[in-house]
């Protein structure tokens, strides 16, 4: 599983430049030439890949095939499913169990309210674990939420709502500093300050990382905490359907026991979705870094009780996905290695673009260079990529900072024989993050009233393209909001009686123009089981 | 005759607890076992080597030692026998982080099956991560939390050297509890970001963040590409 003669060749001309480059970094793109760059080679502007969705609030609105298939899913039950004996009654219902839902439970319950964290597979399997890079939080002298703003909103093409990314930016450092008295592990300098890293577009080093398990690190001790206190939690126990009362209020949801088959009703009278993304449905065939259970469920359920989607014609493809070694195609690289000093280049060794362009420019870059200009590297499965040249990173910072700041990344390329201290990497944008979703206001809140979001599944934070870092952030800043939000509402107003008759509405709308049923959503899990 | 040889596929027999398929030998076990027809449900997660989910233990034909590793991330190997290790229960304390003090006198309290660790090393042999278990663990018994702390760092909580451990010892979850205490209580402390958790409740970005809000896309377009980038 060692480079091939081929590969070994090409990496002879990335061992030639390497001194030389050195000491020169490509230019960044001017940010008007951005657009052509991305109209041509980005997937979010491939026309043939998207349609517009038929039916529901967000009717005309574009969104990838894959995901508008699910959006105009059928149910998987129907509307006279037996509501009059809940399973369980709480005050909170949190759907999922990555870092957005842990946050919101954690929330919740200090301010008051019994919760009860469901989720698909176990708690803590979801994308956050798999964050490798850091979260962003603006603490430094030299920095401030406001540079923070500018930094979001500029990646996201001027496109974020404002209010969201205030929240975002504001709650940053209060977010790092919650983290830390939970029992964070972030990196430091011995005097305590926080090493922070640049991140691609940021004008600001930021970065805080727990070495290059950040995203594991906080979900683990997020996930301890929660299992400390008087907090539910139910696994292996996926959201189906949600449930109203008869004024449209949330009022619980429909779970099924993954493993016995079983359907039941929980009711509350706040519920949170924080189900993430939906990298599982591989958008235009793109291989993906996502987690088992990322299949858009919280999408497709929310829409269906009349919740408003937005930026869903737009995924983040990550620039720097495992291409090579087979085994692990689509994995993460994570951007640190290029924080760090590693330059992406082609099969000559040469540079061609700016190492820390926002991810979407980065990415549209490196396929215009295997696709156009046919200067990638093609393995022997048909895989194009570009080396990330990461021997690098140790010429810059000293023998040993590999094995120190990307222990993940070494001992991930170690199983299947490659040294990335001695070997650059081969890698090729790979689906990574659902930028848009469901719309929310600063609050958490949705348009359905006592339904609250937090994390990937929303949409409006980060606009048309989300910056590294931000997403860590993104959950524990909204996954706290929603968490308070939806216990005040709880603690203030019980649901009524609970119905599930927006399938009848629904069901005669798929009718109407002519979806016949072949699809019922939400799908939980991609079926990889060969037949 | 020879062409149509090549183009058979290569198979080689793995025994997924006990039933023998023929997979292709590329695949990594996870991938195999989705290759041979499981529908996954338990022993899958991130499929990246973050998150625990699919430990599994394996023997391979010929050799008495038991091996381990994680599904998603070990190319299977001709005469493979697999057995996923999906949950195992593993003693885990609830404690409350703000009433705990950074003493070993804690990490004894909490998990008193702390001293009763043979050192034997099996928990090491069975990391897939590769960690000095053992190593952490006597650190634990010193009452080093900095030690375990950092020793312990690249843990995925699969739980094989809690399955393993002939004193059952809940290793992770004794890893866990030091980190936590380490990074509330031991990590030194960092002032830049007390001083601007202190500045925000103040209020004092709050005027900037409030223009930045209100200008206009062309405006901030201007102030975006005109802001000063700190060097690498």
């Amino acid at each position: 599983m060692t480079y091939t003669p081929e590969m070994r060749e090409s990496i002879k001309a990335v061992e030639a430049t390497r001194e030389r480059r050195l000491n020169e970094t490509y230019p960044a793109i001017p940010v008007a030439e951005r657009q052509v760059l991305l109209n041509a080679f980005h997937p979010d502007y491939v026309e043939d890949g998207m349609r517009e969705i038929r039916v529901g609030s967000s009717k005309g609105e574009r969104t990838l095939h894959e995901l508008a298939d699910l959006i105009e899913g059928r149910p998987h039950i129907g509307p006279e499913f037996d509501l009059s004996e809940p399973a369980v009654e709480t005050d909170v219902l949190v759907i999922g169990g990555g870092g957005a839902g842990a946050s919101a439970a954690l929330l919740a319950q200090e301010a008051g309210a019994r919760v009860m964290l469901v989720t698909k597979l176990r708690f803590g399997d979801a994308n956050t674990m798999m964050a490798q890079g850091g979260i962003q939080a603006a603490d430094r002298p030299e920095d401030s939420p406001a540079i923070h703003y500018l930094d979001v909103i500029g990646g996201g093409h001027f496109t974020n709502h404002p209010d969201l990314v205030e929240a975002l930016v504001k709650d940053g450092p209060v977010v790092i500093h919650w983290l830390e008295q939970l029992g964070v592990m972030f990196d430091k300098e011995p005097d305590g300050t926080m090493v922070e890293a640049h991140g691609g577009g940021t004008s600001r080093k930021r970065m805080h990382s727990a070495r290059d398990y950040s995203g594991a690190e906080i979900m683990r001790v997020l996930r301890d905490e929660v299992r400390n206190r008087p907090i539910e939690v139910m696994e292996f126990a996926p959201a189906i359907e949600l449930v109203l009362d008869e004024e449209g209020n949330a009022a619980g949801a429909i779970l099924q026991n993954l493993e016995t088959g079983r359907t039941f009703y929980v009711r509350a009278a706040a519920v949170i979705l924080a189900t993430g993304g939906s990298g599982r449905l591989h958008y235009q065939q793109f291989p993906t870094t996502n987690h088992y259970g990322a299949t858009g469920d919280g999408v497709v359920m929310a829409y269906r009780v009349g919740a408003k989607l937005a930026f869903l014609d737009t995924m983040q493809y990550h620039p720097t996905g495992a291409a090579f070694p087979e085994q692990i195609l689509g994995l993460l690289v994570t951007e640190k290695v290029r924080g760090l000093g590693a330059q992406p280049v082609n099969s000559k060794g040469e540079q061609f673009v700016y190492p820390l362009e926002p991810r979407d420019v980065e990415a549209a870059a490196f396929i215009r260079e295997c696709r156009e200009r046919k200067l990638g590297v093609v393995t022997p499965s048909g895989q194009p990529g570009v080396w990330l040249d990461s021997p690098m990173i140790e010429r810059l910072h000293g023998p040993g900072t590999i094995e120190r700041a990307l222990p993940a990344m070494a001992r991930q390329f170690r199983r299947f024989g490659i040294d990335m201290t001695e070997d650059p990497l081969l890698v090729y944008p790979t689906l990574h993050y659902q930028n848009g979703g469901v719309v929310l206001d600063a609050e958490g809140s949705t348009s359905v009233p006592g339904l609250f979001i937090a994390g990937e599944i929303s949409g409006g934070v980060h606009g048309r393209n989300r910056l590294m870092g931000n997403s860590l952030l993104e959950i524990c800043v909204y996954g706290r909001r929603a968490g308070r939000s939806a216990a005040r509402r709880a603690l203030e107003k019980t649901a009524g009686r609970p119905t599930v008759a927006h399938l009848v509405t629904w069901n005669e709308e798929l009718d109407t123009v002519g979806i016949d049923g072949a699809v019922r959503s939400p799908i939980l899990l991609p079926h990889y089981a060969r037949d | 005759m020879s062409e149509d040889k090549e183009q058979v596929p290569e198979r080689i027999p793995v025994y997924i607890m006990g039933k023998r398929y023929d997979v292709p030998p590329s695949l990594t076990i996870m991938k195999a076992m989705e290759w041979a027809g499981y529908m996954l449900v338990r022993g899958v997660g991130c499929r990246g080597g973050f998150c625990g989910a699919c430990a599994t233990a394996y023997r391979v034909k010929g050799d008495a030692r038991l091996h381990f590793g994680l599904a998603c991330q070990t190319v299977v190997k001709p005469e493979m026998y697999l057995g996923m290790i999906p949950f195992f229960p593993v003693e885990r304390a609830g404690y409350d982080m703000a009433e705990l003090k950074p003493e070993a006198s804690t990490l004894f309290q909490t998990y008193p099956e702390i001293l009763h660790c043979l050192g034997c090393g099996t928990c090491t042999k069975a990391c897939p991560q590769e960690l000095d278990v053992k190593g952490y663990m006597a650190a634990a018994m010193r009452g080093d939390i900095a030690a375990v702390a950092n020793m312990s760092f690249d843990c995925i909580m699969c739980g094989l050297c809690a399955a393993r451990c002939p004193a059952e010892e809940p290793q992770y979850n004794i890893a866990l509890l030091a980190r936590r205490l380490y990074g509330r209580y031991l990590s030194p402390r960092s002032e830049h970001l007390h001083q601007r958790v202190t500045e925000i409740s103040q209020g004092q970005y709050d005027a900037a963040l409030a223009e930045l809000k209100e200008m206009g896309t062309e405006a901030l377009k201007e102030r975006y590409t005109s802001r000063d980038m700190e060097p690498k």
